[in-house]
């Protein structure tokens, strides 16, 4: 379990660019929770991920996961990193080893693992992110395709066996089809770890498709926390902050607006279909 | 840690310093430099010294502000001040175990040591006062009469420009690189020399190859607007000297003229 109790970060402290990047946070994340955490460019999401995993400590709050308190300063960070893997926005720019398996093996091994150990965990990882390690192993990673590398880079935090892996929005930059390709993956791998999965991203159909529980962030406070259902219901608010419900319910939003007999706004494309079917039929 | 380096950082103002003409502002500079070297006496460091507070306090810019770009040299500084305190011969003052402070060496060290301190708040107060395009812009001015001997002064220019424009963007790549690599376990801080030596290329591949990313995108997108070299290029804002550098360089030989007279 995470929990998150009244944390505030200020970057530039005491100088003329003083800027509050989270303000007075506080939220529960429960164990074998799939949470995702949407907010505009700039609201403090990526402030909050690297206060999870101890890269940054809050002027004040505290964060506790699995009751271990990670903002205490004398915990040991090998033991949060291994509490808590997060996986950065473009990973692949972080590869530096001559071959995939030496780069998943970077985590492991910072670790303390032995030898064999760390073997095993890379196997697993790679296995996870589906890369057979018979065929990738001794690649250069840099002779990948660009969904390939974000597998690998993945694969190296999947392999430090974090019991919280957060994903910085991990399908950026790359096509439809290797997009679905890294959220089955993503998925997969929650389901098989039964981790906590943390997921930034700006897609709403995704958060909605994926997650049993939603954070929103505006302008570094916490404006909304619940299911997708009840924060997806507040589309007005959402909008506000530039934020939308996914495409499938702002579509039988409007339609109601116009008059469309409409009952109730499921998320995916699919329950709106029958919605709008349903609603024909009743005429 | 790596947001605290404001060397060559510009500080958004709008003091008469600030609207200086960038060449004005850097032939002071190498005026001033020179001028730190001339100075011979106590008398001639405490006009220099005034001669900077005064600037400082007209450019508005924090000394909180310049002090926190140059605290890594200071310690370079007192190590030089320390070397010199003990290593010049002369009449003894005092002497601490084997160590021996002289006359001589008590008054070179202080007086290498001011000039330093001078000659960095001066030398980061032109960065601090000029924004970097108008630094290399001036630069490309005053060296454009070399052009007829072959140096290539908007080249050296652009390629100035370019530097100073990236430093920031490569601080925060690496700023980016170390906190992947650290969420990864890396462990930049502890452990023999070798062993951080070595913790090193897990950002300097990344970053080496982000460098050349960054230089290939950006070589295009110069071209794509039409980028061919200085020839026949011309400026939004062409630099003008005004009444302003006019009374700049009186003050600059006002105080040259005090300095050779009595700070000889």
């Amino acid at each position: 379990m995470i929990k998150v109790e009244n944390i505030t970060h200020i970057y530039e402290k005491g100088l003329p660019d003083e800027a509050v990047a989270l303000d007075d946070v506080s939220f529960t994340i429960e164990d074998g929770s799939f949470t995702g955490i949407i907010g505009h460019t700039g609201s403090g999401k990526s402030t909050l991920l690297q206060h999870l995993n101890g890269l940054l400590k809050p002027d004040s709050g505290h964060i506790f996961v699995g009751g271990t308190d990670i903002t205490d300063k004398k915990t040991d960070m090998l033991a949060i990193r291994r509490k808590v893997g997060l996986v950065f926005q473009y990973p692949e720019y972080q590869l530096f080893e001559e071959t995939v398996a030496s780069d998943v093996a970077f985590g492991p091994k910072n670790l303390g693992l032995t030898d064999e150990e760390v073997r095993l965990r890379v196997e697993e990882a790679l296995h996870l992110v589906g890369l057979d390690i018979a065929e990738f192993g001794d690649k250069s990673p840099f002779e990948l395709s660009g969904g390939q590398k974000r597998r690998v880079a993945i694969a190296g935090v999947v392999a430090m066996r974090p019991e919280v892996l957060i994903l910085d929005e991990p399908t950026a930059g790359l096509d439809p089809q290797t997009h679905r390709d890294i959220l089955d993956m993503i998925s997969e791998i929650h389901r098989k770890q039964r981790n906590i999965t943390i997921l930034v991203s700006h897609n709403m159909n995704d958060v909605a498709n994926l997650c049993d529980h939603v954070l929103v962030i505006n302008k570094g406070k916490l404006v909304m926390d619940g299911t997708p259902e009840e924060v997806f219901a507040k589309a007005d608010e959402l909008s506000e902050m530039g934020l939308s419900a996914p495409p499938a319910a702002e579509f039988l939003r409007s339609l109601k607006k116009r008059g469309v007999n409409i009952e109730n706004i499921p998320l995916s494309a699919e329950a709106a279909a029958e919605e709008i079917i349903k609603a024909l039929s009743r005429g | 840690m790596i947001r605290d380096i404001t060397l060559g950082q510009y500080f958004q103002g709008n003091s008469p310093i600030h609207r200086l003409d960038p060449r004005t502002k850097i032939i002071a500079t190498i005026l001033y430099i020179v001028i730190l070297f001339v100075a011979q006496n106590a008398l001639g460091m405490a006009i220099a010294a005034a001669a900077l507070i005064t600037v400082v306090a007209m450019s508005k810019v924090p000394v909180s502000f310049i002090l926190r770009g140059v605290k890594p040299i200071f310690i370079i500084i007192i190590f030089t001040f320390l070397l010199n305190l003990f290593m010049i011969p002369g009449e003894p003052l005092c002497s601490i175990g084997p160590l021996t402070i002289t006359h001589e060496s008590l008054r070179r060290a202080s007086f290498l040591a001011t000039r330093l301190i001078l000659l960095i708040f001066g030398a980061s107060l032109l960065t601090l006062t000029t924004k970097p395009i108008g630094l290399t812009d001036g630069i490309e001015k005053m060296l454009s009469p070399l052009r007829k001997i072959g140096v290539p002064a908007h080249e050296i220019a652009m390629m100035m420009t370019i530097a100073l424009r990236f430093i920031p963007t490569l601080l925060e790549e690496t700023d980016k690189i170390m906190k992947a690599q650290q969420a990864r376990g890396a462990d930049f801080e502890t452990g023999s020399l070798l062993k951080r030596a070595k913790s090193l290329i897990p950002i300097m591949v990344p970053l080496f190859i982000s460098s050349f990313r960054i230089a290939q995108d950006l070589a295009m997108a110069m071209e794509a607007r039409c980028y061919r070299g200085g020839e026949g290029r011309t400026r939004m804002n062409a630099m003008q000297m005004g009444r302003l550098d006019a009374a700049a360089f009186a003050a600059q030989a006002v105080f040259a003229a005090l300095i050779i007279v009595i700070g000889h």
